[in-house]
């Protein structure tokens, strides 16, 4: 069935969000994902939620930039299950897993074996589902079962979940011949908080503040992401110089990001300058953030209704300035970066993904632009006020971490270029309006173009201002099989560099 | 090469005093002159991520920045646990973390320190106590100096590791396990 006529069926979200949700029978879930992998669409996320007693497994995609979430009400006796999607949609395998994890449903013929769920609570458990928390103190044994690799002089190198360096904590299980990589297995998960779990014990007019915390260098794609579904349900006007303010925070969170990025490549590939260099860069623009907004992170800075920080003439000349000098030290500095022997040769050819395999395995966000996946929905479903900018897309197609390194350098150009702009074209007026609570029963969803990619998250309301259901979704999701694939033929010292040329988030994918 | 010497000279030096522990310190030669005397050497940190949402880890990075300048104090981060005087821990203790933290804080020897780091560090935070988080630090290893904030800005950490590092009752207890291994 064309994709129009699975549209006209469901029911579009009001706020303008630019979502449309249906209920699917057990037979239609697959034909409208067939239908959707068909059209090109992209799977965002695929997550649980218990309605009126009901099970639900519901599935959010992408196509032609208009968004389908369909809901499949899941019942039977025994063990509930649903078709499977991580044929169509290999991202969708560990979250099935996470389901069933999390929520006890399962994915008919798929791999069942827990993600999320290490040894903290036993198989029979639901955090989502269940309401008393189970015994603890069981000292259950944690065992996963890692994929072998036999032949000759095949070792295998363990590494986490505690890493050398200041980092998330998450297992990379190598298995090399030498120094080169045959194939590379992750278990994430340690780092998982309870958080859908969390949000439906906070008020839905404070539950931005945990959307924010979700992934700490992501806090304005996700507190805007759900206050976008909070507002589009609750019918809210946000004024136009909280959504300008709002847009300036983001495109600040993508700027600080790269920088801190470019500077850890350099330093990943030997080249300490670069990480002294940029790491100064990021250092004085966190200041004059913190001078201009008054604070370093914007954690906080992104509310209902609009955003908690104004910024004055003073505040907006001095980040101007300070954007400006970053944009031009920045140029320098990607001339040696562009021209270093030593760095280009551990930049170039490592870590490759080729845009056929990024295609197939739906690699999204900086990375997927990287391998001739040129999506940014800023560009593609702008929302307000990207409808009235006019961001460039950055891409390349080799698909390796110069790459990589050369979008970061790109979009920390285009977003001082926006910056710039969205300071010069800063409407005046109220910067923050009041949110009225939503009805109960309703289902409403954010999607923002966050520095890694698209931040997905559905709400779904309680009586008296309660979260039903809320599920923030990571594109680390995507984006984590596919550094398995990345890492293979390469050599182990330079997993550290093709690990951070992804920089996917831990915290953000295990909730 | 000569474009990258020109912008060293260019940059210069950056470096910033460092901020006043507790205690009003603020020469720099007499606080290495004082972790010496405690340590005998250098300050060497082990970083743990127990649980946080990485906000915490991004203002620890900013102390290696040339404003900051940790090595300048004599101070630095190490790979192993085990060449650790103190553990700088982030986050809530996420379950699923509580083997790895107290197996690094068990191997990590005598005399040591613990600052637990951000909100969640000390209090749990946002996150709280559920069936996948421990809570705050402090509820599964013993903790010297806890510093608050959201996440705590660079200045404050260090702040933190000074505290810690010249407590003097910490330094006279020798430590969290007592005699020296």
């Amino acid at each position: 069935m064309p994709l129009r006529r699975w549209f006209a069926h469901a029911r579009e979200h009001p706020g303008g969000t630019g979502f449309s949700s249906l209920i699917v029978t057990h037979d239609d879930w697959r034909s409208v994902m067939e239908d959707l992998r068909a059209a090109g669409g992209r799977l965002i996320a695929l997550w649980a939620s218990r309605e009126a007693g009901v099970d639900h497994v519901r599935g959010v995609a992408l196509a032609e930039s208009r968004g389908l979430i369909a809901s499949l009400p899941v019942q039977g006796d025994g063990e509930p299950s649903y078709p499977r999607l991580d044929d169509l949609f290999p991202a969708a395998a560990r979250m099935q897993r996470a389901i069933l994890d999390l929520s006890g449903l399962r994915a008919s013929d798929a791999d069942g074996r827990p993600w999320l769920r290490h040894s903290a609570w036993p198989a029979g458990y639901r955090p989502l589902v269940d309401a008393a928390a189970p015994a603890a103190g069981s000292a259950m044994l944690d065992r996963y079962d890692f994929v072998r690799v036999e032949g000759d002089g095949v070792h295998e190198i363990a590494v986490g979940p505690v890493h050398a360096g200041t980092i998330e904590p998450g297992h990379f299980r190598f298995s090399v011949v030498g120094e080169k990589v045959l194939r590379l297995e992750e278990r994430l998960g340690y780092v998982h908080k309870g958080i859908e779990q969390r949000f439906t014990q906070l008020p839905i007019l404070e539950a931005h503040r945990l959307a924010a915390r979700v992934s700490g260098d992501s806090s304005v794609a996700y507190s805007w992401a759900y206050v976008q579904a909070l507002e589009g349900l609750a019918g809210t006007e946000v004024p136009v110089r909280g959504l300008w303010l709002r847009a300036l925070c983001l495109e600040l969170e993508r700027l600080a990001n790269h920088l801190g990025d470019l500077g850890a490549l350099g330093n990943d590939a030997g080249f300490s300058f670069g990480l002294i260099q940029f790491s100064r860069l990021k250092e004085l623009l966190l200041r004059a953030q913190q001078q201009a907004l008054g604070a370093r992170y914007l954690m906080d800075a992104i509310v209902p209704g609009g955003v908690s920080y104004n910024l004055d003439a003073l505040g907006s000349e001095g980040l101007r300035a300070r954007i400006r000098a970053v944009a031009c030290e920045v140029a320098k500095l990607r001339t040696t970066y562009d021209e270093h022997e030593g760095v280009r040769d551990r930049f170039m050819g490592a870590g490759t993904v080729s845009p056929e395999l990024a295609v197939q395995l739906g690699l999204t966000g900086l990375a997927g632009r990287a391998s001739g996946q040129p999506f940014d929905l800023r560009v593609d479903r702008p929302w307000a006020p990207y409808t009235e900018l006019a961001p460039l897309k950055c891409g390349r197609t080799e698909g390796d971490v110069a790459a990589r390194v050369a979008v970061r350098f790109d979009e920390v150009q285009e977003s001082c270029r926006l910056l710039d702009e969205i300071l010069t074209r800063m409407p005046a007026g109220p910067w923050q309006t009041v949110v009225e609570l939503p009805r109960a029963g309703l289902l409403g969803a954010g999607l923002i173009e966050g520095w890694r990619g698209p931040v997905f998250v559905a709400l779904e309301t309680g009586e008296g201002g309660t979260i039903r259901r809320c599920h923030p979704h990571d594109p680390s999701w995507q984006n984590w099989p596919v550094l398995e694939h990345a890492v293979i033929g390469n050599i182990v010292p330079d997993f550290p560099l093709i690990n951070k040329s992804f920089n996917l988030s831990y915290s953000g994918h295990d909730l | 090469m000569l474009k990258t010497l020109r912008q060293i000279a260019s940059v210069g030096v950056v470096t910033e005093p460092p901020p006043d522990p507790e205690d009003s310190l603020r020469v720099r030669e007499i606080l290495q002159g004082k972790i010496r005397a405690v340590l005998g050497r250098a300050l060497s940190i082990r970083h743990i991520d127990a649980g946080s949402c990485n906000g915490c880890e991004l203002e620890i990075h900013a102390l290696n920045n040339p404003l900051y300048n940790l090595e300048g104090l004599g101070m630095r981060f190490v790979a192993s646990p085990r060449h650790a005087d103190l553990l700088l821990v982030t986050g809530p203790v996420s379950r699923h973390m509580h083997a790895a933290l107290v197996r690094t804080y068990e191997a990590t020897p005598a005399p040591k320190l613990v600052v637990a780091i951000g909100d969640c560090g000390c209090t749990g935070g946002v996150f709280g106590e559920n069936y996948a988080s421990c809570g705050r630090i402090s509820n599964v290893i013993p903790v010297d100096v806890a510093v608050p904030g959201c996440p705590p800005t660079p200045t404050r950490i260090l702040a933190g590791i000074l505290t810690a590092v010249t407590d003097s009752q910490a330094v006279h207890r020798g430590g969290r396990n007592g005699p020296k291994r």
